[in-house]
């Protein structure tokens, strides 16, 4: 029997009737049509369905959409405000830290959250960091500049 | 001061991508994010077992499950007589007979042959209905015993397929083997190292997808999907399987989410659900789980090599002499057949001027998942052979490793190897020196003191890779077996605005070909890089391509588009020439004016575009308006990148735990259009070799042939604290039979790292070889002899 899930997703309210079986990613891509959260794995294991919900990195693959009931979330659609980027997502456009693009929303969203538990967290602590997040393309070298970059405050364009 | 000053050639600037805006703020379209009207959900029951026979499929239970709508299994394929997957590359035996071709069903017919083998395809309103249903298909399985270790697959007493029951598909030599034989006969010293190649599962972070949807009012067939050569997989999945027309199909690989060669192939899935798209009149959508992703990607490497380097006595290389055999798993996957062969073999000479090189490369059938290419194909496991043998030989002579190998470098160009390649141009001695400068060599003893004094091991290893690129010339990859052309194609559409579209068979999955191809183009025509827009991925859209693979986008794609572009011109020119009442002979093109060359009278690109779909003072007795032109460009040879590689390696003895504590990367990739996305490569592909080298390593049980690490919890992939920064460098060496001078990027760090790692871990532990991966228990037990 279906469920009414109300959610605040970035910043507007939304309500949807949902199988309890349903998970949040789930909610997120085909009910609210915001699919630039991923599914890269079924294990929790890549990260790249990472959004932040009332202010924490979770991965929406791996909770029950119920589970976040009355909550606030955020996703990679939410995170530029009025066309400017963020500076997390200016800093990968900056660095190259991206290449195929499919594991950076997660991995944007994770880095968010990476600075804001630890701001100056020295590049071991970077990478440690990410270690909920696989990506295949870029050897993660740029991705540590770009978080490392955000860090300094000096990305230049965010439009 | 300069009296004018020229604008600068976007060609070899870093610009920032154009495509990063969409991928990072969630605007991407990757095939799972494409939903069609009325689509329903494809699930596919596989097989649990590694072989079986199929006594009885009874899907009456499953087809009154709610929510399906129809189920297929192989018999109604064989009713339809849809065919089996083709194989796009003949190799023949040594004795001159065509390999083992056994058929290669979209769905079972008769047995299972891996586990992950698809057995129905189940089609519902939803995807968990379609996984319900398929739960409820009663299989009968006789199981029968699996083929896994391919070094007894001869004796196995058990047939992959019932007509190869050897399980060899091919037995195939290369070289000269007699001039090898007395090479050895007179060698002062042999060393000889017996190895694995370890099989690795691609593991793109995105699934492979697709949606395919049948349209009745002109009967045609359009197909979403995660693919690296859209027309490839047309031409192979109507032409072979399906017998439609092409003109009746349509396939669309929008965004893809990395491919790394897995994508490469004409897939099982994707050719069942167009044609059961039309059994069903609604479109049909399958996203791979995970879990089915390492069941049923092609895999990569799977090599068990013998290598033997015979020298005199003053290290001089005098032959080398390599036997392989390799996996092929259950099916012949479309290019399989080609990577131990033509893309292994051939690369044995290296980047030395061993005289005589001879391969023998048998193939065999497994109850595994079909093998393929995969990031380097075949290029990896022969630099893995040469670098490995050639850094032992240095420690057998008793030599510095870099001085056997420049001694033994080639340094005249073109260089006809004797394994049928003929190298255009490189400095080898070049990126060596480079990278050893960078990597700090010489200070590697005190560092080495340092660990030591700390109870670790430290250990440097080379090497010395080289690729051939840029496939290729389509007569010699015919003759070598091929059954496709390897050209490029590239529309260049001119508008009036003198805004430009480019139409490319190259297709980007990540590697910024939305930047790199609108430099080139931008660059030629004197115009803004963003008056250029690059369209790929659509057969609907662009000219007949053969996509992006082997590192050949900018060598060949980019070279069509050259060749394109070039034709413009020269049609710029005769509109120029009339604008200006010139002779089109006079007309000269530079920084987007056409001009009439010793004067003043010139007349911009934009005027030109304008003229030609606004032909009012136009010369049109003699020109077509319009300003749009294609062009097809298949190369001449190959192109050879090649560089330098040293890493740096510390292991503690006590837990077996290696570090790498420095990884230089010095490429020759020829000239370079933009330096940040080769350098990105360049991170990925060490990433991904130093990820064979140190943790990944596919597991199938030796008895049941059941994968044990089929997910992200066991299979690892290299994370970030699994890695260090690296540093990466460039020497220029330009190809010299293509127009922009480019030899290619995607795959020469997967190609180079594996042999510098394990170079650098057997120089730490004083060992001659240890096996990939090299896991932390491997190092250990190693650390304790």
């Amino acid at each position: 029997m279906d469920v009414t899930l109300r959610l605040t997703v970035n910043g507007k309210a939304v309500e949807a009737a949902v199988d309890p079986r349903t998970l949040l990613v789930q909610v997120i891509r085909e009910r609210l049509q915001l699919t630039g959260t991923h599914v890269g794995c079924d294990t929790a294991q890549c990260g790249a369905c990472t959004v932040h919900l009332n202010g924490r990195a979770v991965k929406a693959c791996s909770m029950l959409a119920l589970q976040a009931q009355g909550g606030d979330l955020t996703t990679i659609e939410g995170l530029s405000k009025d066309g400017q980027l963020h500076p997390m997502q200016a800093a990968f456009r900056e660095c190259h830290g991206l290449q195929c693009g499919f594991c950076t929303p997660g991995m944007v969203m994770s880095a968010v959250q990476l600075l804001k538990d630890n701001p100056k967290a020295t590049e071991q602590e970077i990478r440690e960091g990410l270690e909920g997040n696989i990506c295949r393309c870029t050897g993660y070298h740029n991705i540590v500049k770009s978080i490392q970059l955000c860090q300094s405050g000096k990305v230049s364009a965010t439009a | 001061m300069t009296a004018m000053s020229q604008p600068q050639s976007p060609i070899g600037q870093s610009l920032l991508r154009r495509e990063d805006y969409r991928f990072l703020t969630g605007a991407g379209q990757y095939t799972d994010d494409v939903v069609l009207p009325f689509q329903t959900y494809g699930v596919f029951l596989r097989s649990p077992y590694a072989h079986a026979r199929i006594r009885s499929i009874d899907t009456s239970k499953a087809a009154k499950a709610p929510g399906v709508v129809k189920i297929f299994t192989g018999t109604d394929l064989a009713d339809a007589k849809v065919g089996g997957l083709p194989c796009g590359w003949l190799i023949h035996n040594k004795d001159g007979s065509p390999m083992k071709e056994p058929p290669h069903p979209v769905l079972a017919q008769g047995k299972v042959r891996h586990v992950g083998d698809q057995v129905a395809l189940v089609v519902a309103e939803t995807v968990l209905q379609a996984k319900d249903a398929a739960e409820l298909i009663e299989v009968d399985y006789q199981e029968l015993p699996a083929v896994i270790d391919i070094k007894s697959v001869e004796t196995a007493g058990t047939g992959v397929h019932d007509d190869v029951p050897n399980n060899v598909c091919y037995d195939w030599g290369h070289g000269n083997k007699d001039a090898v034989d007395a090479a050895f006969a007179n060698a002062a010293k042999v060393t000889k190292l017996e190895f694995t190649n370890n099989r690795l599962i691609p593991n793109a972070m995105e699934p492979r997808a697709a949606n395919a949807q049948y349209t009745k009012h002109d009967e045609s067939y359009t197909l979403y999907v995660a693919n690296q050569n859209p027309h490839v997989e047309r031409l192979l999945m109507s032409a072979f399987v399906l017998g439609l027309p092409e003109s009746k199909v349509r396939v669309i690989s929008p965004d893809v989410g990395g491919g790394f060669g897995s994508k490469i192939f004409l897939y099982p899935e994707e050719t069942a659900l167009v044609w059961a798209s039309k059994r069903v009149g609604r479109p049909i959508k399958w996203t791979a789980e995970r879990s089915e992703s390492f069941l049923v990607d092609a895999h990569g490497r799977d090599h068990a090599t013998t290598a033997e380097l015979a020298m005199d006595a003053q290290g001089n290389f005098l032959a080398l002499r390599v036997k392989t055999i390799a996996n092929m798993g259950a099916y012949l996957s479309t290019f399989s057949t080609a990577v131990p062969t033509i893309l292994y073999a051939t690369l044995l000479a290296g980047q030395y001027k061993t005289p005589a090189i001879y391969a023998e490369v048998k193939a065999v059938f497994t109850n595994t998942a079909p093998v393929d290419a995969y990031r380097g194909a075949g290029r990896p496991e022969a630099t893995y052979v040469v670098e490995r043998v050639v850094e032992q030989a240095a420690r057998d002579m008793k030599m510095d490793p870099t001085a056997i190998r420049r001694q033994n470098f080639i340094t005249e160009f073109p260089y006809a190897t004797p394994v049928g390649l003929t190298y255009d141009t490189g400095n080898y001695a070049a990126h060596l020196d480079k990278a050893k400068d960078l990597a700090d060599v010489g200070g590697f003893a005190a560092r080495k003191a340092a660990s030591q004094a700390q109870g670790k091991l430290r250990g440097l290893g080379y090497a010395c890779y080289i690729e051939a690129c840029g496939l290729a010339p389509s007569n010699i990859a015919g003759a070598l077996g091929a059954r496709a052309g390897l050209f490029e194609a590239g529309e260049v559409r001119v508008h009036p605005t003198g805004t430009v579209t480019v139409f490319t068979g190259s297709h980007s999955h990540g590697q910024g070909h939305e930047t790199t191809f609108a430099q080139v183009v931008a660059a030629k025509l004197g115009i803004p890089v963003e008056s250029v827009e690059i369209v790929h991925g659509d057969t609907g859209r662009v000219p007949f391509g053969l996509g992006t693979y082997g590192s050949r986008s900018i060598a060949v794609g980019g070279t069509a588009i050259v060749k394109a572009v070039d034709k413009i011109i020269a049609k710029g020119k005769k509109i120029a020439a009339h604008l200006l009442e010139a002779s089109d002979t006079d007309i000269v093109f530079e920084n987007g004016e056409f001009k009439v060359a010793g004067t003043d009278k010139k007349v911009p690109f934009g005027s030109v575009a304008l003229t030609a779909y606004v032909p009012h003072n136009y010369p049109l007795d003699k020109l077509e308006p319009g300003l749009n032109e294609n062009a097809f460009y298949d190369p001449t040879n190959f192109t050879y990148p090649a560089g330098s590689y040293v890493c740096e390696v510390e292991v503690d003895p006590e837990t077996g735990k290696t570090t790498v504590e420095k990884f230089t990367a010095v490429d020759d990739f020829g000239n370079i259009i933009n330096p940040m996305i080769v350098q990105g490569q360049v991170h990925g592909g060490v990433a991904q070799g130093l990820g064979q080298a140190m943790m990944e390593g596919c597991v199938y049980d030796p008895e049941s042939g059941q994968l044990l690490n089929g997910s992200y919890m066991d299979y690892t992939m290299p994370r970030a604290d699994d890695l260090p920064s690296f540093t990466v460098d460039h020497t220029v060496t330009p190809c010299t039979h293509n127009p922009l001078g480019v030899k290619g990027c995607g795959e020469a760090g997967a190609i180079g790292s594996p042999a510098a790692f394990m170079n650098a871990l057997t120089d730490a532990l004083g060992v001659r070889d240890l096996a990939m991966p090299a896991t932390a228990e491997r190092v250990w037990r190693a650390a304790r002899h």
